[in-house]
């Protein structure tokens, strides 16, 4: 089967990553749309690999994980952060930068 | 002694200085500081004149360079003083006249708390027109045209508690800015067709300009003349002047200050020469404010504006004169030295009068005052008989010579300003007889509990001094035409013309005109009874009264379109240029208002809206662009 | 090639739990699907000759971050569900339009390109992957280094709560007991000892009577306490045997 099916299938969860983060209000399930959309992502890179016959687009996935895992690290430290200020982890509670 | 004539301009301000820094320190002092430094510059002048004096007609203009002031390349003006004949005239007067005035103020104003100030603004009088007399260069003319401004506004507001003072001399004030716009406009012309402002680059580049820039730079000079000198159209502010103190209306209103614009214009010479046109014009006005200010002085009542009307007459025959060329320069001047001295006797005289009456100054309360105040009555005959033109009273040797050469030309032009001088000198006759028999002559109009008493002889010894001045000084310079030789190198000399008329029958037709003026006055004011108020009188005289309706010419012509026209661009101003910035910012303002709307807070609508970016970028990526 | 059978598979196991990002009310619930995807996304590396990737996918997303996640929502409270009402104007339809139409947008591109597939790739083992990160790529490792520790450090900054006090030593703490006169022994734990034991049940004193102070504040707060008068009506229920007690 072609690997552009993966490519597909990638599109998919991307789309679906995006919409948990612009619906849910909770802060750690956003987040979790975010993780999704960049392993949506690093499968798209896997998937051109395969098809390019190459594996430097899997070492690029592998930098994004990477990455990811940082970010997963200084990300759920500012949730826990304001979570002790505010008590809450709604992602429309803190409303400060209304103009 | 020449090159030391700084000090002239140096003491009185360094005395003015002294006075206005040392505060109450030089109450006990500071009016004796005043007269010592009026009569050292004139000590100083006197041995200058008597070095000019001993020197070749042709050697009698020194150049005293004093700094560099001004270098440039195309501008390079250094401050210099000129010293000759004519700035030597002022300078004896402004010194001679002004000591007498020092001391005369010493006794007048010795009730008034801020005597020091007055001395020291005295003082700065003096060095400004000093100054405005010395300059060699029209700029520096102008530092002293300023200076005696400055001293002048402050001297008629000297009693600036009484808000009408405090007007009064804030109308003086801008109406002689009015004539510095001139002055600033001549010296402009001057910088661009003559390449400078000194006297001597000016004189020395005349010849090669048009008539029409002379005439031009001419017109300037005199309406710059008409603003300090009271002439018309600019004449309405010396009336109100008189608010300030009696000595100051003497030194600056009458003797001095008022006829520095006749000093311009015969200073001016070289350059009137080129400009037939508007010599004519300065002819004219003279001509035009003789009679104006001999009509006005005709009516007035009070004895002060009377004799400021006075002043302003007799400054128009000097005007009348230096309009007339090189016959008439020496005889403006010399009338300008005759008048000094009898206008300010006069005028000290009147401060006499007030002094003795409780500073009534309505003549109409006055009367008979002649055996209260003998020697006031005496000085002030003798200035009337002076401004008369009686002979040999100095009045005589000047105004009548003005008189001949207003006759002389071509058409109609001797007529005409002969025939105004010649009025005039009648009017004159008129209006002083009757100010000196309403005031010493008649019966006692005093009001209750007035006790007319001889001022003491601070005030009377000048007054004295004045009168012989007026008494004698024309016979002693008009002799062998001692003060047309005098002043020679300045005004070139004057070829001898033959008026229209002959000269005996002028000098009676203007003996027997003044012989009638007298005679008018005292039938009607000296044998016949004054009324106490002022009766009731034909329009000319109502008109007259009040300064020919200067005023109310002035408000509806200038100052009521310039309200409308100032409120107008006041409204264009805040309608449509602060309405277009305004709007502006207020726009913006709005804008912000619906754009602060998009900025909810919440972060989910942040990424949403980056989301539906992303899709639009990806979009204009793949189709390869909007 | 893939076979189709494999990618329908991980096809179904990464797309469905994935819904549940949308769906789902507890965080829990939805960590747990995300595992899963994880886990489908792993097998899709090793169907795509990627099988050093696959497992790193597996250490990294499934054993650690997914388990931090799991951490964190245990620390802010495990039992939270979150009301999917929407709150903010046409959010619903924007989130609709915008993703539904970048995913079909997507999807319709990739379609209608045709890329030739390379026969015969480089598979992803261990050894090249290496030779590649060590070599091309190893200016893109140390930068990463720097970005992991810096990302650690930024963690523990973020999570530090700075002492304001000093620290008080046990008998600081037992003196200043005695001093105010409060219980100098523990507070009573909560629960009926020997016969129950739970943290939302208060203990009994010899008397039989609950002892309010022994459950926990933040349980009375959130109005998780039981009741202590239903135990004592038990134990003073005559009508129960004497054995029961």
């Amino acid at each position: 089967m072609d690997p552009v099916n993966f490519v597909i299938l990638a599109s998919i969860l991307f789309a679906i990553g995006s919409a948990a983060v612009l619906l849910r209000r909770n802060a750690i399930v956003a987040f979790m749309g975010v993780e999704l959309m960049l392993n949506a992502a690093n499968l798209a890179l896997v998937a051109f690999a395969r098809i390019h016959g190459e594996i430097d687009g899997q070492v690029m996935a592998f930098f994004v994980m990477v990455v990811a895992a940082a970010e997963v690290v200084v990300g759920l430290a500012i949730i826990i952060a304001v979570f002790r200020a505010r008590q809450t982890i709604s992602l429309d509670e803190p409303a400060e930068l209304k103009g | 002694m020449l090159d030391l004539t700084w000090l002239l301009i140096a003491v009185p301000l360094a005395s003015s200085a002294v006075l206005l820094l040392a505060g109450r320190r030089a109450d006990s002092w500071g009016h004796w500081l005043g007269v010592a430094a009026s009569g050292s510059a004139f000590v100083v002048g006197l041995l200058a004149l008597i070095q000019m004096l001993g020197l070749d007609a042709e050697e009698r203009s020194h150049a005293v360079h004093l700094f560099s002031w001004i270098p440039g390349a195309e501008l390079n003006l250094d401050a210099g003083l000129l010293v000759d004949p004519l700035s030597l005239t002022f300078v004896m007067l402004v010194t001679f006249v002004g000591t007498l005035i020092h001391v005369y103020s010493v006794a007048y104003m010795e009730h008034d708390p801020n005597r020091r100030i007055f001395f020291a603004y005295l003082n700065l009088f003096v060095a400004a027109m000093l100054l405005l007399v010395l300059a060699d260069s029209y700029l520096l003319l102008f530092v002293g045209w300023e200076g005696v401004g400055l001293a002048s506004y402050l001297l008629i507001g000297f009693w600036n508690f009484k808000p009408e003072y405090a007007t009064a001399a804030k109308k003086a004030f801008v109406v002689n800015r009015i004539g510095d716009i001139g002055l600033i406009l001549a010296m402009g012309l001057m910088f661009a067709y003559l390449g400078g402002v000194d006297f001597e680059t000016v004189f020395a580049n005349v010849d090669g300009v048009s008539t029409a820039t002379l005439t031009a730079i001419g017109l300037t000079l005199l309406l710059a003349a008409c603003g300090k000198s009271a002439q018309f159209p600019l004449q309405s502010w010396l009336g109100d002047a008189m608010a300030g103190p009696t000595p100051v209306s003497a030194l600056i209103h009458a003797a001095t200050m008022v006829t520095a614009g006749v000093y311009l214009l015969v200073r001016s010479a070289p350059i009137l020469e080129g400009a037939p046109s508007a010599q004519t014009a300065i002819a004219a006005v003279g001509a035009f404010t003789l009679i104006l200010g001999a009509l006005i002085g005709m009516a007035k009542d009070d004895i002060k504006k009377a004799l400021a009307a006075s002043t302003m007459s007799q400054i128009g025959y000097m005007m009348l004169a230096a309009g007339l060329g090189p016959i008439g320069y020496a005889f403006a001047i010399f009338h300008l030295v005759t008048h000094g001295f009898f206008k300010a006797g006069m005028f000290l005289g009147a401060g006499s009068v007030m002094h003795g009456m409780g500073d009534q100054v309505d003549m109409r309360r006055f009367g008979a005052l002649r055996t209260a105040m003998v020697t006031t009555w005496v000085t002030f005959g003798l200035g009337w008989l002076a401004i008369l033109g009686i002979p040999p009273f100095s009045g005589f040797w000047s105004k009548d010579k003005i008189i001949e050469a207003a006759f002389v030309g071509e058409g109609a032009q001797p007529w005409i300003l002969g025939g105004a001088a010649l009025i005039g000198a009648g009017l004159t006759a008129f209006y002083m007889s009757r100010l000196f028999f309403m005031t010493f002559h008649g019966k006692a109009r005093w009001t209750d509990g007035q006790h007319p008493h001889e001022s003491p002889a601070l005030m009377t010894v000048p007054m004295i001094i004045l009168a012989v001045g007026s008494a004698f000084l024309g016979l002693f310079l008009a002799v062998g035409d001692r003060f047309s030789h005098w002043l020679e190198p300045v005004t070139g000399h004057a070829e001898h013309h033959e008026p229209v008329l002959p000269v005996p029958v002028l000098m009676a037709a203007t003996l027997i005109l003044v012989a009638l003026g007298v005679w008018v006055a005292w039938r009607k004011y000296g044998a016949a009874d004054v009324p106490e108020e002022a009766p009731a009188a034909s329009l000319a005289t109502i008109a007259a009264r009040n300064d020919m309706f200067q005023d109310s010419v002035n408000r509806a012509v200038f100052e009521r379109p310039g309200t409308h026209l100032t409120r107008t661009l006041v409204y264009a101003d805040a309608a449509v240029v602060d309405g277009a910035v305004n709007g502006g910012g207020e726009a913006w303002s709005k804008t912000g208002e619906v754009a602060r709307r998009l900025q909810t807070g919440q972060v989910r609508s942040y990424a949403a809206t980056m989301l539906v970016g992303l899709v639009i970028v990806i979009l204009v990526v793949v189709q390869g662009g909007l | 090639m893939v076979s189709p059978i494999l990618f329908w598979i991980i096809a179904a196991i990464t797309v469905i739990p994935a819904l549940s990002l949308l769906f789902a009310r507890k965080a829990v619930h939805i960590a747990m699907s995300i595992v899963l995807v994880m886990v489908g996304l792993a097998a899709a590396y090793v169907a795509l000759d990627a099988p050093f990737l696959g497992v790193v996918q597996i250490v990294v997303y499934t054993g650690a971050v997914m388990m931090l996640f799991l951490f964190v929502l245990m620390l802010v409270g495990v039992d939270q569900r979150e009301d999917l009402k929407e709150t903010i104007t046409a959010q619903r339809w924007i989130a609709f339009f915008a993703a539904g139409g970048l995913g079909a947008f997507l999807v319709s591109l990739i379609t209608r390109v045709s890329i030739p597939v390379a026969e015969e790739g480089a598979v992803g083992d261990p050894e090249p992957i290496a030779i590649l990160l060590f070599e091309k790529y190893v200016l893109v490792i140390e930068v990463l280094g720097f970005v992991l520790i810096t990302a650690a450090v930024g963690a523990l900054v973020l999570t530090h709560v700075p002492r304001l006090k000093p620290r008080r030593t046990q008998v600081e703490v037992q003196r200043d007991r005695v001093r105010t006169g409060s219980d100098p022994v523990n507070k009573v734990f909560p629960g009926v000892y020997a016969r129950h034991n739970a943290l939302d049940i208060p203990a009994l004193d010899p008397e039989g009577k609950p002892i309010e102070a022994s459950v926990s504040r933040v349980l009375k707060i959130r109005n998780q306490v039981q009741d202590g008068a239903e135990f004592r009506a038990q134990l003073e229920d005559p009508s129960r045997k004497e054995d029961d007690r």
